[in-house]
């Protein structure tokens, strides 16, 4: 049983690693349908919950893959997902790094970059809508949304405050 | 952020840079991921150009746009590039297990205190209001990706924006297969939109 989880997680983040133009956020509604919608591992709130953690932790945030591996099938999932959602992504980069001279520049390079591009962006904004939805219950919940959204896309200012200030306000029980 | 020529860095060893071995590598981007709190680049960009002057401000956009066009996360491909530029094959493993594994123990803790103290009524507030403000910071990541390219090219891009998030977000189709799809089409219609500029 055990083990065919680790094998459905291996396979899926192994693929998703390299579907993931732009970053994991890319992937987290392929990442959502599986864990919540094909195998139940989870749900909606545990993976919105999951997401939260991920993205308030330092490092980079496709750690999600870590703890939805975590969640479905304990430390060795975790290990197992953290693997695949880089191994094949880090392999690929590798090998490309190595002929960049050659192929800076070209023509079809750039198309593929700029072909792919919106694509990801219409992607990631399933991201966004699948995250509101899953977090957002209630109106103070979408103030918390909307304001976090216009201060990272107006200003500045490092985004960890927006997560401190909701987290704490989230702890004293003013946004239920 | 733009490419003033940096002060005086006492912490810089000479002009002609020394390249890092790995231990470096691994200590440089452990560094980067444990400080990168809600976005790890630009402390990458501090780490490599201002503090280590490992790699100029150019070469550093330069390997970035590379990793950005590659799948992955961005980040990992940034870690890769530069340790193999440095220290090949080994310098990429120590420079992605420096950046990956201190993050990957911490957010494993977190998830098991999570599971273990989820019921205590102010972690799940805290944890239900830091949800919706990650949310937040997904919907700008989403709109100021779309915002270049909307103003620059609206009629190849903007379709296929509105395809992908109809496809996935709106219908919760198999990403896989809207990438599948969507990408071919829209890398033809920009290389022939790019031909025809040439001519």
């Amino acid at each position: 049983m055990k083990t065919s989880i680790l094998g459905v997680l291996v396979t899926q983040f192994a693929m998703l690693s390299l579907m993931a133009f732009g970053g994991a956020n890319a992937v987290v509604p392929e990442i959502h349908r599986q864990a919540v919608e094909v195998h139940h591992w989870m749900t909606d709130k545990d993976f919105a919950a999951l997401f939260a953690i991920a993205q308030a932790a330092p490092g980079p945030n496709f750690l999600v893959a870590t703890l939805v591996g975590w969640k479905a099938a304990g430390l060795a999932g975790a290990l197992a997902a953290t693997a695949a959602m880089c191994a094949p992504s880090c392999l690929l980069t590798f090998w490309l790094v190595k002929a960049w001279d050659r192929y800076r520049e070209t023509a079809w390079r750039n198309a593929i970059a700029a072909g792919v591009a919106p694509v990801t962006v219409g992607l990631i904004g399933s991201s966004a809508l699948l995250l509101v939805r899953a977090a957002d219950h209630g109106w103070k919940l979408g103030v918390i949304t909307a304001a976090t959204a216009g201060v990272a896309y107006f200003t500045r200012y490092n985004p960890l405050w927006c997560l401190a200030v909701a987290g704490g306000l989230g702890a004293l029980g003013l946004v239920g | 952020m733009t490419d003033t020529p940096a002060p005086p860095d006492p912490d810089r060893a000479t002009p002609d840079r020394v390249a890092p071995g790995p231990a470096g590598l691994f200590l440089a981007f452990l560094g980067i991921a444990i400080s990168g709190f809600g976005g790890v680049l630009p402390f990458a960009r501090r780490m490599l150009v201002e503090r280590r002057g490992w790699l100029s401000a150019d070469e550093f956009n330069e390997t970035l746009s590379l990793c950005q066009s590659l799948p992955g996360p961005n980040i990992v491909n940034l870690s890769i590039a530069t340790g193999q530029r440095f220290a090949g094959a080994r310098g990429s493993v120590a420079a992605v297990s420096g950046l990956v594994l201190a993050p990957m123990i911490i957010v494993i803790i977190l998830g098991a205190l999570y599971g273990r103290f989820g019921g205590v009524e102010r972690l799940q507030g805290a944890v239900t209001g830091l949800g919706a403000a990650a949310a937040g910071l997904v919907v700008a990541t989403a709109a100021k990706m779309a915002e270049p390219l909307l103003r620059r090219r609206p009629l190849s891009a903007g379709p296929f924006i509105l395809l992908a998030f109809g496809g996935v977000g709106l219908m919760h189709w198999p990403l896989p297969w809207v990438l599948l799809a969507l990408a071919p089409i829209s890398v033809a219609i920009v290389w022939r939109l790019r031909a025809k500029a040439a001519t």
